[in-house]
């Protein structure tokens, strides 16, 4: 095996930056909360994703990390619209995808494609692979030898051809995962929604499963949005990652440069938490606990979302003023943090409270 | 040979021989349970009985061999002659018997299949469309159920008159909301199923994700519910006929009926009330077992 994972990320491809092939604007997803029996009426609203703005460039990689119940799944099916935003908007290469009815949107979903966390329940334990990899084919009414473009695929994700006559449940993890991705691309789409993608499966498959994505970018010249609370996985298939909480984003930047020096709270303690593969470096470095549990999106705190668990929370601003995604002076225009006291934090100025920090030498 | 594929290759070794799929998986777990075999057995029996009846029974379902031997007072039970006895009217009770699992197995059948195509309509019209075609449909359904089951069976033979075929009605009409309501069920929660967004995702449309994956993955407890359904038809038929609502020719054995008018000659011959009930238990109790062990054999949480 020559393609050893790089620790760094793999090498950055050519990526216009300002050539968009998405681009979300304040995307709202908000889930009505009902009561009544005869008479519904509404009484509040889940607020899964509260003003999302993220683009996308044509043959990138996005990473988006996040804690369960974030919001991170439902603002990925949101693009697709297999949840109905409630608000914003999305233009996929210039289409604006909310105004299309539903048999416009159902022809443009051949650009648009997802692969799901579980492969399991993600194909239908009653289909061969032959009919799952086919019925986007027959769908969309392509002509052509549908079998043989089955194999081509089945080639395509390292499957072997007998695989055609098999049902789900006779893979393994790893192989119906590939089984997912061959469909996601059948119909050659522009953009992927991978949903945790690789989570579902044992640790020694992931990194398979990882390289063949990356393989099939640079074959078939595909964008990725790779949703995944591992950032391990995002750090390495991702050149720009965005990081969310409870609904909203809270920092976006290159891989590297969000790995290398986050400026939120909230991405610092997240990358505080990840082991770093060097015992002294280990040893030394600091790391920052988060107190208590994501608040309820029915529900979320004033101001910065994220201030109730802030190790760094101020007495001002903070509780009653919402940061906006915002560059700062000191770093790279594309990265982007949304704290008032960002410029503060990086420069070691504010410190977090003490009861939040676990220094080396404490264990 | 590219990295992934020579990964795939060293996981391909875990392929598992054969493409079975699972409705053949549960019919091989159905083949080595002895219950389930036990039940086949029953309704194989049934069936058989009931399709040469004219080539195994002793006697016309009319003839009476015995009309001299019958008295006011005595009605000779079992014989070598006649195995099951004779009934009131000096007929060959076994012949009779016989003759009745024919009337069962055409209600039961006819019964079942009318139910549960009714009750597969109006289910797959809630599930498959939801919104207020499935508030409509379903208060349809609730206000079915809301009758008792039998009662209204009996009113709808009653509308419909003495015959064969109101019976069928009947049963049929009592089952369409228990099919109903279990398909709409199995469709709502495959509904939320990731394949099913899976296929919303390729652009698969409406239609065809409720007829090749919404519907399919959810005819498993329907075919259990059918095959527990011809057991109670079978016990309806029998209370209706019992209830003088059966065959309008009373010459025809029934087993509700011989039931019925042996209430007469309970103390004399109780052979009478004896063999036509346990007809009736015998031939449900072999649909009874198989369902319930298809429902098991079908079921992932029940496997051993």
């Amino acid at each position: 095996m020559t393609e050893a994972p790089a620790e760094q990320g793999r090498r950055r491809r050519s990526i216009d930056p300002t050539d968009a092939l998405l681009t979300v604007d304040d995307l709202q997803v908000h889930f009505p909360i009902r009561r009544g029996i005869l008479v519904e009426r509404q009484v509040g609203a889940v607020k899964a994703v509260d003003g999302v703005d993220l683009t996308i460039p044509r043959g990138s990689t996005v990473g988006l990390v996040g804690e369960s119940g974030c919001g991170k799944s439902t603002f990925g099916r949101a693009l697709l619209r297999l949840v109905e935003p409630t608000g914003g908007s999305v233009h996929f290469d210039g289409t604006d995808l909310l105004a299309l009815d539903d048999e416009q949107m159902r022809r443009m979903r051949r650009q648009m494609q997802m692969v799901f966390q579980d492969p399991m329940a993600s194909l239908d334990p009653r289909q061969d692979v032959e009919s799952v990899l086919t019925e986007p084919l027959r769908a969309h009414r392509i002509e052509g030898d549908h079998r043989a473009r089955a194999r081509e695929l089945l080639d395509l994700v390292g499957l072997p051809a007998t695989a055609l006559s098999r049902y789900p449940h006779e893979f393994s993890g790893g192989q119906r995962q590939r089984i997912g991705i061959a469909r996601a691309i059948a119909l050659e789409p522009q953009l992927i929604v991978a949903d945790e993608p690789v989570s579902a499966l044992d640790v020694s498959i992931q990194a398979q499963v990882v390289n063949l994505l990356e393989e099939l970018q640079d074959r078939l010249g595909l964008t990725y949005l790779v949703i995944a609370h591992d950032l391990a996985v995002v750090r390495h298939i991702a050149d720009v990652v965005a990081v969310m909480y409870l609904g909203g984003l809270v920092e976006q930047a290159a891989s590297d440069e969000l790995y290398a020096a986050p400026l939120h709270p909230y991405t610092r303690a997240l990358m505080s938490a990840v082991p770093i593969p060097d015992p002294e470096v280990e040893d030394t470095r600091q790391r920052i606990l988060l107190a208590g549990d994501l608040p309820s999106p029915a529900a979320p705190p004033p101001g910065c979302r994220f201030h109730t668990r802030c190790p760094f929370r101020q007495e001002t601003r903070c509780d009653d003023e919402r940061p906006q995604l915002r560059s700062v002076a000191t770093r790279p225009p594309s990265h982007r943090v949304a704290c008032h006291w960002a410029e503060d934090i990086d420069a070691g100025r504010i410190q977090p409270r003490a009861s939040a920090v676990v220094e080396p030498d404490a264990s | 040979m590219s990295l992934s594929q020579v990964e795939a290759a060293t996981e391909s070794d875990q392929l598992e021989p054969g493409g079975a799929n699972l409705r053949r998986a549960a019919w091989r777990r159905l083949r080595r349970d002895p219950v389930a075999l036990v039940g086949f057995a029953l309704i194989a029996m049934f069936v058989l009985v009931a399709i040469l009846a004219p080539l195994i029974a002793p006697y016309g379902p009319r003839d009476q061999p015995g009309a001299g031997l019958i008295t006011p007072t005595t009605i000779p039970g079992p014989s070598a002659e006649h195995w099951f006895g004779l009934d009131e009217q000096g007929r060959d009770e076994l012949s009779r018997i016989i003759y009745g699992a024919r009337q069962s197995l055409l209600v039961g059948v006819v019964a079942m299949l009318l139910g549960m195509a009714g009750g597969l309509v109006l289910g797959m019209l809630a599930g498959a469309f939801g919104r207020w075609v499935d508030t409509v449909v379903m208060r349809i359904v609730d206000v079915m159920l809301s009758i008792p089951g039998l009662l209204m069976a009996i009113a709808i033979a009653a509308v419909l008159g003495q015959s064969l075929t109101s019976v069928m009605i009947a049963i049929a009409v009592i089952n369409v909301p228990i099919f109903a309501r279990l398909l709409r069920g199995q469709m709502l929660s495959q509904r939320e199923s990731d394949y099913v967004l899976a296929a919303r995702s390729l652009g698969v449309r409406h239609r065809s994700i409720v007829l090749s994956h919404v519907l399919p993955n959810s005819m498993s407890p329907v075919i259990v519910q059918a095959t527990l359904t011809l057991a109670t038809a079978i016990i309806e038929a029998a209370a209706l006929s019992f209830l003088g609502l059966g065959g309008a020719d009373p010459s025809v054995p029934e087993w509700g009926r011989m039931l019925a008018s042996t209430q007469l000659y309970l103390a004399s011959a109780p052979h009478l009330a004896l063999f036509p009930g346990l007809a009736i238990v015998i031939a449900a109790l072999g649909f009874t077992l198989v369902g319930e062990r298809l429902r098991e054999a079908l079921d992932p949480k029940y496997r051993r």
